[in-house]
């Protein structure tokens, strides 16, 4: 083998330049996807950790997946053929029913804790500005179990929800497109035409954009009011010891209550199915360039196994076997992968430091101040076994049409 | 020498090389060639010599008929099989020196001893200085070979031939590209392998001249053996 590799060395350092060029384009190919992956998987995790952190692992809503019943269905069961005109749908009054006993079931479980809310759509005005939220109705000693609301603030407290009334907690964002800050009092109407004055007294920030633009707090009996909902919870929020089990913590909620029961994943769907398509975007680019490296392998070993036909027929009658000259060829395309697999390793190191280095900011779906960077050595394992696969099979093709040449027809062909 | 058991032997051997319009390269050839005994195979361009040295030389197989060496037929061996015979117990020469490039003068000497892995590195470099004094080119064994002469090439090539102590020495036209100064000396060589060292030497060559230097002359003509005027009557050299 230690013949096979010295013979392959010799041969790739006649085709320098080709060499060179197939080395860089493996080398780019892992410094890239090891740059693209750091900062991909460095975005993804931070947004997932902050969901954790901030939003709710569970929420349970006054909804139900499935249509309720109808008169009519309860009555002919379901396998008949029942058709009915001008039939009124039974509706459940908005609201859970017996959420005090739905709430204190879940908080007697292990690793849960539970609160209660109302939330609902109100307009906030402040001078000509009119702005749409959510606005939910909280138990501030219960929402600091389920929540990291109070370390979010920037501005004010949560206690002072109880001291001012109609005290009231808004999103940065939101604040800023009112215009409103602490101590600011402006007009929050509901949908149900009742209004009243409140005054700001806290400002939260929490980097996830859709809370902090839409979202606003305020005490739960106040929400009940403004909303014209005495007495009403639709939301149970949830927050859960073990996050990454909240799927299928959901479902088991949903079964035994009946009401629809969110996950922070199902919540955050739409985001987590565009990261899927990142990463999809990612992996098929990354892809293109290690293909376009194999082509590079695959174009300088066949020129070295074309040039060195001779060569290949003096090794055979000297008494190399097949698998000897597969080797050194084989050798020299993973010779090429293994070089730029280490100076990919370098580049895609330097390029990651490079932007951990680099400071701005930005708003999407989170707010952040420059890349987030994950770092790990198993996009190095990663990049590397892709490259080194890639060098393999652009090598072996050729390789082996080298081994099974026939030195009598290269002979006849020279002599 | 007849006396001795043939190194190698061709059976009524034929090689027909297939194709739209099938040519036959060698046809019903039976010739053996013994320890010691240096064979010039005669004849024009395209007669079939170097196809029939490949068959002797395990590089091709023969269409019809049975290749044996060392009394083994070698229709049952694999590729693998062929290859260790090859490396073990016989050494080529080519009319184009074959030498590889990348490696120096040494290095291409010592290939098959290190592809044999019977000695150690140290050992196989002993070996191939030792090979090259024997040549006449000791000095030129740190050289690259395209620093070296033809004729040197040539010779390199015939030491690398001898690497592995090899029986059967088969050469195709070493001389072919050589002046004829360099040509004789080759001959000396090949000669002095046979007497002196008693291997089996088969050389083809075009050049009557030279083949008159070989213990046995065989003629070929499109594809077979022919009888040839008497060769020299004189005898084996070998032995004794």
């Amino acid at each position: 083998m230690r013949l096979a590799l010295e013979l392959a060395l010799a041969q790739l350092l006649r085709r320098r330049r080709q060499g060179v060029v197939s080395v860089l384009g493996v080398t780019l190919g892992v410094g890239f996807f090891i740059a693209m992956a750091a900062m991909m998987q460095g975005f993804q995790r931070d947004f997932v950790a902050r969901v954790i952190d901030v939003q709710p692992h569970v929420v349970v809503k006054d909804e139900f997946r499935r249509r309720p019943a109808q008169a009519a269905e309860l009555a002919a069961g379901p396998r008949a053929a029942v058709e009915l005109r001008g039939e009124k749908p039974v509706d459940e009054p908005r609201g859970i029913r017996g959420a005090r006993a739905i709430a204190a079931a879940l908080g007697d479980m292990p690793g849960v804790a539970v609160a209660p809310n109302l939330a609902g759509q109100v307009f906030l005005r402040y001078g000509t500005r009119e702005v749409a939220a959510t606005l939910t109705g909280i138990d501030p000693e219960a929402e600091r179990r389920v929540g990291n609301l109070e370390r979010d603030l920037v501005e004010g407290s949560l206690d002072a929800l109880h001291v001012v009334a109609n005290g009231l907690v808004l999103g940065e964002a939101l604040a800023r497109k009112l215009g409103a800050r602490s101590g600011t009092t402006l007009s929050l109407s509901g949908t149900q035409g009742v209004v009243l004055k409140a005054k700001v007294v806290g400002v939260f920030r929490t980097g996830i954009t859709s809370l902090d633009t839409s979202v606003a707090y305020a005490l739960l009996a106040k929400a009940q009011v403004v909303l014209e909902r005495p007495n009403v919870v639709n939301q149970l929020r949830l927050r859960l010891v073990d996050p990454e089990g909240a799927r299928d913590f959901a479902l088991r909620v949903e079964e035994r209550f009946g009401y629809r029961s969110e996950s922070w994943q199902e919540s955050n769907a739409n985001v987590l199915g565009i990261f899927v398509i990142q990463r999809a975007i990612m992996y098929s680019t990354i892809g293109a360039i290690l293909v376009v490296a194999g082509f590079g392998i695959f174009n300088v070993v066949s020129t070295v196994a074309w040039e060195k036909a001779r060569d290949i027929a003096i090794l055979k009658s000297i008494g190399f076997r097949e698998r000897d000259i597969l080797a050194v060829f084989l050798l020299q395309g993973l010779l090429v992968g293994v070089a730029g697999m280490v100076l990919g390793w370098v580049l895609g190191f330097l390029i990651v430091a490079f932007m951990g280095s680099l400071r701005f900011e930005i708003e999407g779906f989170v707010r952040l101040q420059g890349f987030v960077l994950h770092r790990t050595p198993l996009h190095y394992a990663a990049s590397g076994a892709f490259a080194l696969a890639t060098s393999a099979l652009a090598a072996w093709i050729p390789a082996r049409r080298a081994a099974r040449a026939d030195p009598v027809d290269i002979l006849r062909g020279a002599t | 020498m007849s006396d001795r058991a043939p190194i190698v032997a061709a059976r009524g051997v034929t090689r027909v090389l297939g194709g739209a319009v099938p040519a036959t390269l060698v046809r019903d050839v039976d010739m053996e060639v013994a320890a010691g005994e240096f064979v010039a195979v005669t004849g024009p361009s395209g007669s079939g010599k170097s196809s029939l040295l490949y068959l002797l030389g395990l590089l091709d197989r023969p269409t019809r008929g049975r290749v044996l060496f060392d009394g083994v037929d070698t229709a049952g061996l694999g590729g693998d099989a062929l290859a260790a015979l090859r490396l073990a117990r016989m050494g080529f020469v080519f009319q184009f020196h074959f030498l590889l490039p990348e490696l120096g003068v040494l290095d291409n000497v010592a290939l098959p001893m290190r592809r044999l892995g019977r000695l150690a590195a140290a050992g196989a470099e002993a070996r191939a200085l030792g090979l090259l004094a024997r040549l006449g080119l000791a000095d030129h064994a740190r050289k690259s070979p395209d620093q070296l002469s033809g004729g040197q090439r040539q010779r390199v090539a015939i030491a690398r031939a001898l690497a592995n102590d090899p029986v059967l020495i088969l050469a195709d036209e070493p001389t072919g590209n050589l002046d004829s100064a360099s040509a004789r000396l080759v001959f000396d060589v090949f000669a002095s392998l046979a007497a002196e060292e008693g291997r089996a030497v088969v050389v083809v060559t075009h050049d009557e001249e030279l083949a008159r230097r070989a213990t046995r002359r065989l003629r070929m003509v499109d594809g077979a053996i022919v009888p040839s005027g008497a060769p020299p009557a004189g005898t084996g050299a070998a032995g004794a």
